[in-house]
This record gives C-alpha cells, sequence and structure tokens, in this order.
C-alpha cells in the first residue's frame, strides 16, 4: 500500500548515526559504542518504564474502585513511584541467614535479566527495534519463559516454606501456560508466514490480524491474553504471590532493591507480553486503517508509530489491569484444568483452523 | 455431541459472568466523578464533624471562663478506665464555711474508650464531647489534660 | 457426633510439613495463628491456635457497675458492637424485670439490623479480598460507609458505639436518623446487585466456592456453629426467629436457610440476609413510636442474687450472655459464649484434604472475628 510509505522510518535515523559512527572511529569500536549506547538507552527506559507502569497501575485500580490513587508526591501524584524507588534502595537487605546466599542474590538477576532481553526484540516504531531476528517470535517466548529460572531459584533459595509452595506454583503455571501463548502466537505465525517481528508487523499493513483473521484470530488473541496473563503471574493468575495465601510467595524473604527487582520485572513483562499482543494481533505500530477510506486512512499516517505502538500496547496493559482488579484469583488446580481442558485443545483445534483458512486463502 | 455442545455453553457461561464482572469495574473506571475519597488535609477547612462526634471529652467554659463542674468526683466513679481523676480544694466561702471546689480535673486521653459514661452521669452538666479529631502528639504526655481552665471558677446559677 | 470428634484428634508427625498461617497473615483478619500441616498443596489437618488477643474481658466486667460492662462488650466482636451491647442490656433488664419502652425496642432492632449489614458489608469485601478479588474491598466498604455515617450521627461513634445501656439507651437518636436509613436502603438497594454482578455470578468465584469446606447439619449441630455458618448447613437456628427479643416479634421476615452446607450456601445465607434485613428495617423505621429513649433506672444498678441468662443472635451467630449475681452491683461471675469460637473450631473438619487456596476460602466464609474468639 502506497500510504505506508509516509511513515517516518526510524531506519533513517539510526542509520545515519551509524554512518557518522563509522566516520570517526574504527569499525570495532563503533560496534562496541553502539552496544554500550543501546544498553544505555534500553536500562533508562526500562527503568522509567518500569515506575510508569506501577503508577498507571495504582492509578487505573484507583479509580476502578472509587479511590484517587496517589496523588500527593508530585502533580497527579506522578513522583509517587520514584518516591516509593528511593525508599525501597534505601531499605536494609535483610540477610537470611540459612539461605543458600549464592542462589538468593543471583535469582531477582535472572529474572530482571530475562524480561531485559525480552524487550530487546520488540519493534517500537518503523525501524526502531535494538535486533530483528528472523526467529523473533521464537525467541521472545523463550527469553520471557526464562524468568521462571529465576522464580524457582528464588523460592527455593529462600529457605521458606511459603516462599517454596509460591516457587513450585509458579513453575507449575508458567510451564503449562507456555504452550498455549505459543501455539496462540503460531496463529499468527501461520498467517503470516514469518516468524521476524517486524515481518509480521509489515504483513498486517492492510489490516490487523485480529480483523483480517476472522473468529479464528480473535480466539487466538483471547487465548494468548489470557495465557500471557498467567505466564507473568499477574492476577487472577498470581498464585505464585497469592498474597491472601501464601502472604507474597516467592518473594517473601527479599527486602529492600531485591525485591524491587522483583516488582519490576513484574511491570516490565506485563509490558512485554502487551507489546507482544499488540505487534502481532493488533498491528504493532501499524496505524489505523479502513479499507479504501484514502482521506481517513492518510491522516492515520500522520499519527507516528511510535504513538501507535503505545496506543496498543498500552490498550492491552488496561486490559490486562482490568482483568486483574476484577477478578477472584484461581485455584493452581482450576488454573491447570484451565489450560489443560480448555486453552490447549481450542487453540489445537484453532491452528487446525487457521491452517485450512491459509491454506484455502479466505482470509483478506 | 452433546458433550460437545455442554462444553462450548459453558465457556460461553463462563465468559458472560466474567464480562459482567469487567462492566462493573468499567464502569467505575469511566465515571471518575463516583470517587469517594475524601481529601482529607486539603478539605480541613470545610471538614465539619457531625455535632455528636465524640472526639475527646471537654469542658465548656463561658465567656467570664466559668464551667460548671463542682468537683463532686461522679464522672471518676464512672468512669470504667480510670481515665478521670479529681483533685479538689477545700476553700472557705463568704459564709465562712469550708466548701470543695474543683482543683484540677484531669483526662487521660489515652486511656479514655469514649463510652460517655461521664458526660451522662455528671449532675451538673459540665463535661461535653468535643469535635476535635487530629490527637497525634509526640509525647504521650501530652494527652494527659487538665479540663479546667487555669483560673476559671464555678458559675453559679439561680436555682430553679 | 462426638466420639467422632474424639476420634478426629489430631495427632502430629515428625514429618509434617508445617507452615503457621498468622499471628500476622494477611487472611486471618487478625491475630489468628493457624498451625497448617500440609502435602504439597493440600491441607493434611489445621490446628487453630487462640489467645493472642485475649484482654480478659469476662474477668474485667467483675470488677465493674453494669453500665460500665457495656463499653467491654463492644471490644469482643467489634462489628456487632450493637447487638453485644443489647444482649448485656436485655440480661440486666430481665433480672430486673424492667419493661423498656416501646420507642427502645424498635430503635434496637434497627440498630441491630444496620449493624448486621454493616458487618455482612465488610464480611463481603474481605471475603472478596480473600479470594483475589482485591476490588470488593473497596464496594464494600464504600457502601458500608453510609451505615457508619448514620451511626456517627447519631452515637458520635462509628464502630464501638456503646449506645445502649441497661434500661434503654444512653440518648436518643437524631432527629435526622430515619431519613438517614431510608435514603441509604434507597442507595444500598441499587448496590446490593452489583455486589451479585461482581463476585457471585464470577465463574471463577463459583468454582473456589461451590462444594467447598461441607459441612453437614449434624456437623453444625455438633460443633455448636450458628449464625449464617450454621444457617448455611440446613442448621436453623436464627434466634430472631425462635427466641424473639426486642421488635422482632412485630416484623414479618424470612429465616434463611441454604442446605449445601459448602462455602457457596454460607456466603448466599449472608448475602440473601443483607436483603432480609433492608426488609426488616423498611417495616420498621416508619412505625417508631414516640416515647421515652429510657426506662426510669436507679443509677446504681444491683441485680437481686441470682443466674441470668440471655442470647441474642449477633452478625455471626448465638451470643449468650451469662450473669451470676451476687446482689452487689458488680456482677459474680459474667460468661460470654461467643459464636465465633464455636465457628473456629469446626475448621480442621471442613479444610482438611482441600487446598490452601480453599482453606482461605473457608476461614473466609466462616466470618471469624478474632478478638470475640479471645474475648
Ligand atoms: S465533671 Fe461533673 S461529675 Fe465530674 S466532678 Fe465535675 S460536676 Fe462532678
Ligand atoms: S468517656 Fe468513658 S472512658 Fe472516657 S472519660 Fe468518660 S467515662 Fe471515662
Amino acid at each position: 500500500m502506497s500510504s505506508t510509505s509516509t511513515i517516518y522510518d526510524f531506519s533513517t535515523l539510526t542509520g545515519s548515526i551509524d554512518a557518522a559512527l563509522h566516520n570517526w572511529m574504527s569499525p570495532g569500536l563503533v560496534l562496541t559504542a553502539e552496544l554500550v549506547l543501546v544498553g544505555l538507552i534500553f536500562l533508562t527506559f526500562y527503568a522509567l518504564l518500569g515506575l510508569f507502569l506501577v503508577y498507571l497501575e495504582r492509578k487505573v485500580c484507583a479509580v476502578m474502585q472509587n479511590r484517587y490513587g496517589p496523588n500527593r508526591v508530585g502533580p497527579l501524584g506522578l513522583l509517587q513511584t520514584i518516591a516509593d524507588l528511593i525508599k525501597l534502595l534505601m531499605k536494609e537487605l535483610i540477610p537470611i541467614r540459612k539461605a543458600d546466599q549464592f542462589l538468593f542474590n543471583l535469582a531477582p538477576f535472572i529474572v530482571i535479566i530475562a524480561s531485559f532481553m525480552a524487550i530487546a526484540a520488540t519493534p517500537f516504531a518503523k525501524g526502531l527495534q535494538a535486533v530483528d531476528l528472523n526467529i523473533g517470535v521464537f525467541y521472545v517466548m523463550a527469553v520471557s519463559s526464562l524468568g521462571v529460572v529465576g522464580i524457582l531459584l528464588a523460592g527455593w533459595s529462600s529457605n521458606s516454606k511459603y516462599s517454596l509452595i509460591g516457587a513450585m506454583r509458579s513453575g507449575a503455571q508458567i510451564v503449562s501456560y507456555e504452550l498455549s501463548v505459543g501455539l496462540s502466537l503460531l496463529a499468527i505465525v501461520v498467517f503470516s508466514g514469518t516468524m521476524q517481528l517486524s515481518g509480521i508487523v509489515e504483513s498486517q499493513a492492510d489490516g490487523w490480524w485480529i480483523f483480517k483473521g476472522h473468529i479464528p484470530a480473535f480466539i487466538s488473541f483471547v487465548i494468548f491474553l489470557v495465557a500471557s496473563t498467567a505466564e507473568i503471574n499477574r492476577g487472577p493468575f498470581d498464585l505464585a504471590e497469592a498474597e491472601s495465601e501464601l502472604t507474597a510467595g516467592f518473594h517473601t524473604e527479599y527486602s529492600g532493591i531485591k525485591f524491587a527487582f522483583f516488582f519490576l520485572a513484574e511491570y516490565i513483562n506485563m509490558f512485554i507480553v502487551a507489546a507482544i499482543g499488540a505487534t502481532v494481533f493488533l498491528g504493532g505500530w501499524m496505524p489505523f486503517h479502513i479499507g479504501n477510506w484514502e482521506a481517513f486512512n492518510h491522516v492515520m499516517d500522520f499519527i507516528p508509530s511510535m504513538v501507535w505502538f503505545f496506543l496498543k500496547t498500552f490498550f492491552v496493559v488496561y486490559l490486562i489491569m482490568w482483568f486483574k482488579w476484577t477478578f477472584p484469583r484461581l485455584r493452581i488446580d482450576q488454573l491447570l484444568t484451565l489450560e489443560w481442558k480448555y486453552l490447549m485443545p481450542i487453540s489445537l483445534i484453532n491452528i487446525v483452523v487457521i491452517a485450512f483458512i491459509v491454506l484455502m486463502g479466505w482470509h483478506f | 455431541m452433546n458433550m460437545i455442545f455442554n462444553y462450548i455453553r459453558e465457556i460461553f457461561r463462563a465468559i458472560s459472568s466474567l464480562w459482567a464482572g469487567m462492566r462493573i469495574t468499567g464502569k467505575y473506571f469511566v465515571s471518575p466523578g463516583q470517587i469517594v475519597t475524601q481529601k482529607y488535609p486539603e478539605n480541613r477547612a470545610t471538614l465539619k464533624m457531625q455535632e455528636r462526634f465524640k472526639g475527646e471529652i471537654i469542658m465548656p467554659h463561658d465567656e467570664n471562663n466559668q464551667h460548671r463542674c463542682t468537683g463532686c468526683g461522679i464522672c471518676e466513679m464512672n468512669c470504667p478506665n480510670g481515665s478521670i481523676e479529681i483533685l479538689t480544694n477545700r476553700v472557705p466561702n463568704a459564709d465562712g464555711k469550708t466548701e470543695r471546689i474543683i482543683d484540677k480535673h484531669i483526662y487521660h486521653l489515652s486511656m479514655c474508650t469514649f463510652c460517655g459514661l461521664c458526660v451522662k452521669t455528671c449532675p451538673s452538666d459540665a463535661l461535653a464531647f468535643g469535635q476535635e479529631f487530629e490527637h497525634a502528639v509526640f509525647d504521650r504526655k501530652k494527652l494527659t489534660k487538665v479540663l479546667n481552665q487555669p483560673g476559671s471558677s464555678l458559675k453559679k446559677e439561680a436555682k430553679q | 457426633m462426638s466420639e467422632e470428634i474424639i476420634k478426629n484428634i489430631i495427632v502430629r508427625e515428625n514429618e509434617d510439613y508445617i507452615i503457621n498461617m498468622g499471628p500476622q497473615h494477611p487472611s486471618t483478619h487478625g491475630v489468628l495463628r493457624l498451625e497448617v500441616c500440609l502435602q504439597g498443596e493440600t491441607v493434611k489437618y489445621i490446628i487453630p491456635h487462640i489467645g493472642y488477643i485475649h484482654r480478659g474481658i469476662e474477668k474485667m466486667c467483675e470488677a465493674i457497675t453494669y453500665q460500665q460492662i457495656i463499653h467491654l462488650t463492644d471490644r469482643m466482636d467489634y462489628l456487632s458492637a450493637h447487638m453485644n451491647n443489647e444482649a448485656v442490656c436485655l440480661c440486666v433488664e430481665n433480672a430486673l424485670q424492667v419493661e423498656v419502652p416501646e420507642r427502645v425496642k424498635y430503635i434496637r432492632t434497627i440498630l441491630d439490623e444496620l449493624n448486621r449489614l454493616a458487618s455482612h458489608q465488610l464480611w463481603w469485601s474481605a471475603f472478596g479480598m480473600d479470594l483475589g478479588a482485591l476490588t470488593t474491598f473497596f464496594y464494600g466498604l464504600r457502601d458500608r460507609e453510609m451505615i457508619l455515617d448514620i451511626f456517627e450521627e447519631s452515637f458520635g461513634s462509628r464502630l464501638l458505639h456503646s449506645f445502649n445501656a441497661p434500661g434503654g439507651l444512653m440518648h436518643d437518636v437524631h432527629p435526622n436518623f430515619q431519613k438517614g436509613i431510608k435514603d441509604f436502603i434507597t442507595y444500598f438497594r441499587k448496590k446490593l446487585p452489583e455486589y451479585d454482578q461482581l463476585l457471585t455470578g464470577n465463574v471463577i468465584f463459583q468454582q473456589r466456592a461451590k462444594g467447598i469446606g461441607i459441612m453437614s447439619r449434624e456437623k453444625a449441630i455438633a460443633y455448636g456453629v450458628t449464625g449464617p455458618s450454621g444457617r448455611g448447613s440446613g442448621f436453623s437456628c436464627d434466634l430472631r426467629k425462635y427466641a424473639p427479643y426486642s421488635a422482632y416479634d412485630k416484623v414479618q421476615f424470612n429465616e434463611i436457610l441454604y442446605t449445601e452446607g459448602d462455602t457457596l450456601a454460607r456466603y448466599k445465607v449472608r448475602m440473601d440476609e443483607m436483603w432480609e434485613s433492608m426488609n426488616i428495617i423498611e417495616q420498621l423505621v416508619d412505625n417508631i413510636p414516640e416515647g421515652d429513649y429510657t426506662a426510669k433506672m436507679k443509677p446504681i444498678i444491683k441485680l437481686p442474687a441470682g443466674e441470668y441468662f440471655q442470647r441474642v443472635e449477633t452478625a455471626r451467630g448465638e451470643l449468650a450472655v451469662y450473669i451470676v449475681s451476687d446482689g452487689n452491683k458488680t456482677p459474680y461471675r459474667m460468661k460470654f459464649r461467643s459464636p465465633n469460637f464455636s465457628n473456629l473450631f469446626v475448621m480442621n473438619e471442613l479444610a482438611a484434604g482441600g487446598k490452601i487456596a480453599d482453606l482461605i476460602a473457608i476461614s473466609g466464609s466462616l466470618d471469624l472475628v478474632i478478638p470475640d474468639i479471645d474475648r
């Protein structure tokens, strides 16, 4: 479609930076410099995003519950989470005498690194993506489920009974829900014929998959939402921390900044699954287009692609928050029943249906 | 076939029940006008406690710095947890007889359970409930108050 | 039945995986400690440990007068403060054979029901939160606030009102009393269906509550489980029907009975009781007779020597007051039969064999108030 060409391509910007650097230094140095640069940008983005998501969640749930939410620190309480972060930084790191010290200290880093790695492959805007792997979907799924190792280690090494139960629940949960997430993403991979995230976005230039893919795509979107909510341990699937049962689950024994790591990782994970969902089902940074309304489509194109991406992502984030603040928590056996008796079979059938649709060329 | 039909119906019923709940929270999300929280320190000027609110025990004084407490000690006796101590003095009055007057009406806010018995049983209606509720202090001793103001005296009322 | 209870006496074994829920735990609603033995996720047995908030109220009562006792009873089951007050007052009034004015009876009944509503609202909020639906907490408290405002307007305090006095009330209700109640009922009749949509109908909630912690009628009777928890098992034990006090003989209402005996049944009993309470209040609130707010009482109450007994239906079950008097102005011995104590100890029977999450649901559905257990 011709209109897509008007969208600003970030690769021109990154390309020119790259060229400028090449004029300055040797290729080896350039690579190092770029790695450091990208790393720093991501770190800053990561921290700010985490803080903002915590704030957002508190605001959203507050309004749902007829409250104001944070409104004391800074305008509209925007600085509240920063104040909380400073508080967490200054808190004492309580050492657990009988804990397995090495693993105990390692666990928060594993969790946070896993979420950090997943964010690398996210296409934020046209041409703005740290690494565009040709197996992007696969990579994101693989990396984001690494976090469970950290959770298991945290629960095991804390040497606390509550933590252990929480960690074991989390293990069972993530291992099973990983399947549904994979299968629901696979549906779109079948549609678009590529695993590359940028390719999937490009394939939605003439309409998002959730619209193009008929009902099966919608079903897999719902399955994706449910399963990924479970995968990131959020309510109503927050069994790993189930505060009314296990006080705080796997991070009961953590304090200060180590606790903050878990906390931050949880929110970043929420962002990541929302970003993946938005990219794969809702067209990523693609603007919203309606058929042949050229004028309308043109106006939509003027909204920067970055804005589109964040709009969609935060829409999904909002959905996930909406779930959490409405539903009661499931029990562990019901959680597994839901996966193995409902989500799994449905997504398998769904894939078959989709394969059939693609084979017959019925999708738009 | 019937089983599959039930399976699908079950799923739809489940989703519709979940949607019903989400409608409720969603409804409140889009109507922030329904927020019930009061912005407390900001609304201090307009915040008015109910007239019967039991904030603390006070002894109302009139413009001549006079109260009505005779120092009879009934409130002290009726208080279930010893929150009130009455210290009296004996002074000669105009007729030359010694008379008991109140020296200090000591009230321990920290122990008071606001049962209202002292206010109710005081024979001369000398006590009342105050609307003050911001009682936080840094020193527990500050919660012990002397209710009759210094230099105050007993209001002599014409006997009806 | 009692042999069966003896058979169920718990023997700890060395390799048991025991976790202590409480005294500081988010879902024990107070300082209750449950020693829970687990096998994986499954609960093997529970041993409740009580006494963390024992204040010796019964003993304290022996040193103070009957008027003063009232304010201690507030602090047992603080969510049914008014009903606790009333139990002592009724007991003293019966002992002295004082006839309290009709107005007092009506107001007491209305306050009872308001208090029951407030208590059930708080229970609903906390129960939802136990199950992980955090929003219920705020909706329940939001609506409870309206009742507390009515209380505050009339008695000056919101939770522990000490509004009853032997012989009647401390003082008359506020002139706005009737209007406030009517406003509240109009408001709450609109809000209560939302509760159902948010939680009752929810498929996750249904799964969590249906068939969980089944208590048979026999078990309820054997353990003395009264109140909504008992009525969820088909144990018809509503004292408002069977031994009416105050103005309960003048109103029409249904005793809510469910026979399933599971968590969902106990939940439904309370939800229906909220509707029923509103019915009772509506029947009374327009007909409060004029009159005195208290009967003539001597300033110092001395009960004639003897034993006196009175029970009332609080929001959690049957509260009984037993006074032994030796003719003095203080009781010789005072005993409270608190509903929560009996309701707590059936928990092992209900939760053993279930999951941890079921244990939380069951303890939530029994609606325990810990200070009432320990007194
Ligand atoms: S306040 Fe009232 S009861 Fe207390 S000593 Fe004074 S007059 Fe007596
Ligand atoms: S309100 Fe009750 S506790 Fe407080 S001082 Fe008066 S009698 Fe004592």
